[in-house]
């Protein structure tokens, strides 16, 4: 493999899907930071006054750290499955198809723009978030880490939704109906301690209840589940996903005939 | 040096379509070169095969020496493709698309410029370069999709019914163009319906229908094959019925023209000559069917009255 065309051809589809990000900037940023906005005054603001303190934190410093993770995932997640699924329908996948960029430096590509929206629009919200609480981050490295490998998980998501996409429909149906019902049960609003221990268990089968603990973790301290399964879990499925996005892209699933 | 050959290649679609039935095919460098067929006969298959845009059933190919099965990095790196349907980002910048393939295929930045405005300037679309593509009138688009394929200057030029529906000014300065970096050095390989643009720019000619070659030679040698051709001559008077040409078929036309065959061993100069005698006048003389479209039709026929 040729690394210096590779990287070459890496940087480029990186800027074509940074442009692309801020060109749409309307349908990309401006709505997640609205929806982040109302979720702070709603329910950290209104309910959370009554709601009080939440595993022994101010509830609007509580939801905090999970209202950016939601948004970084369903930002990586979403651009990726966008900008595949919208370059495979008009066809111009065909441009990366025909050059010798390998497979590898197309996933790559394409998850290194959904992890760069996914941190634009999170950064984006922690600052909305700063209006409305105060968040000292007691473990940087964690932090980042943790936002860096959730964002790299949801955005390899996104690019295998959209390699078996068939119609716009298909980009949706993930969104919809797993990804953000993981999303508000993995923890976001509530420490999973005050469920029953049936759904204690069943809550730890949700692989976004580990990346939001884990980021609050990073942020205030405190986490339902234990740091180190985090990272293997994450860990665990980078790999899976990447190898899997590879052999989609070897095979041609949905891209060649 | 080949710049292409392609052995035994055959394709089977899910659907159980049997696109490509063993084709052989080989490409000398620097050539320019047509391949024929009517539509569903499998050269958009073949062409995507060649290109990586469609997995082949069996069969090897290689661009310059280089397989598309062992070393496909630099096969790719040989070929420019110009697909037969619109594939541009219609979102995206007339600039930024010939940029950002100069990209994938690992152009530095610097050189990545250069390219594209050369090849924009080149095609008469360097003043459109911050305008999105969806602006671009059909034959622009073409041009632009030739500009993506030549920015990291391929070996290997294939265009795929490069002028359908672009207006007759735009195909002949295609054309010209094409001739220009064909005699530069670029071997092109071009598929048409325009059979009279594959007669005026290709010097080799394959004809493949339903999924198999059946013709493949010097574009001299195939048109030499031909053994008639019907002249439709336009009269300076009118006359009232057919004459008797000795040796010519001939027929009047409605609309008062006169068409007459030319057969294998005979001359225009006697056509004109009995013509003469008769006080028939000739104004202007066109062929009434291409050449190539006539032997085309043939072949096929041939084909099918073989089977």
């Amino acid at each position: 493999m040729n690394v210096a065309l590779n990287l070459i051809a890496i940087r480029t589809l990186v800027r074509k899907e940074v442009i692309r990000v801020l060109r749409i900037w309307i349908q990309t940023i401006v709505p997640p930071a609205i929806t982040m906005t109302l979720y702070f005054i709603i329910f950290g603001n209104l309910i959370g006054r009554r709601v009080g303190q939440m595993d022994g934190i101010d509830y609007m410093s509580y939801i905090a750290p999970g209202l950016i993770m939601m948004s970084v995932i369903t930002n990586s997640y979403g651009n990726v499955v966008s900008s595949f699924f919208g370059a495979k329908f008009g066809r111009h996948v065909e441009e990366m198809l025909v050059s010798p960029m390998s497979n590898s430096a197309i996933i790559i590509g394409h998850v290194a723009g959904g992890v760069l929206r996914g941190l634009f629009v999170g950064t984006l919200v922690t600052a909305i978030a700063l209006f409305f609480t105060r968040l000292d981050v007691q473990h940087p490295l964690i932090t980042i880490s943790i936002v860096l490998l959730s964002s790299v998980v949801f955005s390899l998501a996104g690019f295998i939704n959209a390699v078996y996409a068939k119609k716009f429909d298909d980009i949706s149906i993930i969104p919809t109906f797993v990804l953000t019902p993981l999303t508000y049960l993995g923890g976001v609003f509530y420490s999973i301690s005050l469920l029953p221990e049936f759904w204690q268990t069943a809550s730890k089968a949700n692989p976004i209840l580990y990346m939001v603990n884990a980021f609050r973790y990073g942020i205030l301290g405190r986490s339902d589940i234990g740091i180190l399964n985090a990272y293997a879990i994450l860990i665990v499925f980078v790999i899976v996903l990447f190898t899997a996005c590879l052999m989609l892209m070897r095979r041609g699933v949905g891209i060649r005939e | 040096m080949k710049a292409l050959s392609i052995k035994s290649l055959t394709k089977t679609y899910a659907n159980g379509n049997q696109a490509l039935k063993g084709i052989d095919l080989s490409v000398e460098a620097g050539d320019f070169y047509a391949l024929l067929g009517p539509n569903g006969a499998g050269k958009t298959t073949a062409i995507g095969i060649v290109s990586s845009l469609v997995n082949k059933s069996g069969g090897e190919v290689e661009v310059f020496g280089h397989s598309i099965d062992s070393d496909l990095e630099a096969a790719k790196s040989c070929i420019g493709l110009v697909p037969q349907e619109v594939n541009l980002n219609l979102w995206e910048t007339c600039g930024n698309i010939v940029l950002n393939q100069a990209g994938y295929y690992g152009l530095g930045r610097k050189l990545a410029r250069e390219r594209t405005e050369k090849y924009l300037r080149a095609l008469r679309l360097w003043d459109r370069r911050d305008e999105n593509a969806r602006s671009l009138s059909g034959g622009m688009k073409r041009r632009l999709m030739i500009a993506r394929a030549l920015v990291h200057e391929p070996k290997l030029l294939i265009l795929d019914e490069p002028t359908a529906g672009v207006d007759i000014e735009i195909r002949r300065s295609m054309w010209e163009f094409l001739e220009q970096i064909n005699s530069e050095g670029t071997t092109i390989i071009l598929t048409t319906h325009y059979l009279e643009e594959a007669e005026s720019l290709c010097r080799h000619v394959a004809i493949i229908d339903e999924g198999t070659i059946i013709e493949d030679a010097r574009m001299g040698d195939v048109l030499r094959k031909l053994q008639r051709e019907v002249f439709v001559l336009s009269l300076g008077e009118p006359i009232d019925s057919t004459p008797e040409l000795d040796g010519f078929e001939a027929e009047l036309r409605g609309d008062g023209e006169l068409e007459v065959a030319i057969g294998a061993g005979q001359t225009l100069n006697d056509m004109f000559e009995q013509l003469g005698r008769r006080g028939i006048a000739v104004v202007s003389m066109r062929n009434k069917a291409n050449r190539l479209e006539e032997l085309f039709m043939r072949l096929v026929e041939n084909k099918q009255g073989a089977e």
